[in-house]
């Protein structure tokens, strides 16, 4: 007969897990504000460059990007495999670009119109003669402010 | 004797799984961005009214060719030591007026970093990631003097200064008294970086 069973002494007791699914769903907070979906599939591979003096992109609503770069595997078979621009979610032509920035550019709000910074997202695998006809694109629609978006690195592993 | 109050209550033991599913799912999906690049600004298109005469001395000219080599001033150089040329040339003083200047004061070179312009030409076949190379020394050139005056002057970086000076978060009174001391600077060294329109000769 056992049913009062002498509790054994020194028998350290079970740790609660009882507030775990609160701490759980804390970081499950943190990371569900802090993601930010993808608003555009990328269709070229995007390999940026590295550089080491770069500055922050900050404010994302004044940003207009810009994705340049060879069309990927599965887009190579009707597009080619040498560089091209992406606006969007489609493929482009140099010629696109101004009425595209016009157009990105009516839909931001009054105030900020004038201090859009254009990125330009380039695959370091690109010419520069695409940069070229894009850069002038940009000057002729006035949007004269870039930033040639790249990843924090020591700027010689380009070379390679 | 048992007592039966109620519903039976529901087992929670298993929502820390269901917690942990999707911890995981924001977890590998998430990817923090944070957009760094090299800002530049483009000339205008239309030309300045009057036509501005820079003397040849007072111009650096980088020329990148579809190999990736380098032409600085007529001369083949290695990219490695680009930022050192393009430091010697802004910080020359040729002429003497420059007080913080700490340069050769060659006769041939830039006259001081005010007048001194740097003009990047590439071809239309260099690789985008040579040309990034060859800017980000060029403003590193650039960086590196304005550090140096930054420290001399204020005791603090101007590429530190400058952040502090964009970063939105700053407050607005640090911001209003680090943009007299950014501007200082700035204007010690003003970033004169022409890109001209690409060649397509070789």
């Amino acid at each position: 007969m056992s049913k009062f069973n002498k509790k054994k002494d020194g028998d350290t007791p079970a740790v609660s897990t009882a507030s775990l699914p609160d701490i759980v769903f804390m970081l499950l907070f943190f990371f569900m504000t802090v993601t930010v979906m993808k608003d555009s599939t990328l269709k070229v591979e995007n390999t940026l460059p590295n550089a080491s003096e770069t500055k922050k992109l900050e404010k994302k609503d004044r940003v207009i990007y810009i994705y340049v770069g060879a069309p990927t595997a599965q887009y190579q078979s009707t597009f080619g495999s040498e560089p091209k621009i992406q606006l969007n979610d489609k493929f482009s032509d140099p010629t696109d670009v101004g009425d595209y920035i016009l157009q990105e550019r009516a839909k931001k709000a009054q105030e900020l119109q004038n201090v859009l910074t254009t990125a330009l997202k380039v695959d370091k695998n690109a010419n520069m003669g695409l940069i070229s006809d894009i850069k002038q694109e940009l000057r002729k629609v006035n949007a004269l402010k870039v930033n040639y978006t790249t990843y924090e690195g020591d700027a010689f592993n380009n070379l390679q | 004797m048992a007592r039966r109050a109620g519903a039976p209550e529901v087992n929670a033991g298993s929502m820390a799984d269901i917690a942990f599913l999707l911890l995981i799912f924001f977890l590998v999906t998430t990817t923090i961005e944070t957009d760094a690049g090299l800002d530049r600004m483009l000339p205008p298109i239309e030309p300045p009214d009057t036509d501005v005469v820079i003397k040849e001395k007072n111009i650096f000219e980088v020329n990148i060719n579809k190999s990736g080599q380098l032409l600085a001033d007529d001369e083949l150089i290695d990219l490695k030591t680009l930022r050192d040329k393009a430091k010697e040339f802004l910080d020359n003083n040729g002429d003497g007026t420059c007080t913080y200047c700490k340069g050769k004061k060659d006769a041939q070179s830039s006259d001081n970093p005010t007048k001194a312009v740097i003009s990047l030409k590439n071809d239309r076949e260099t690789k985008y990631g040579t040309y990034i190379t060859v800017q980000n020394e060029l403003v590193g050139a650039y960086n590196d003097l304005r550090n140096r005056e930054a420290q001399r002057l204020f005791g603090r970086a101007f590429t530190d200064m400058e952040a502090e000076y964009l970063n939105p978060e700053t407050s607005s009174e640090a911001k209003e008294a680090l943009k007299e001391k950014v501007k200082k600077v700035q204007d010690l060294f003003p970033q004169k970086l022409s890109e001209a329109e690409t060649s397509t000769s070789n």
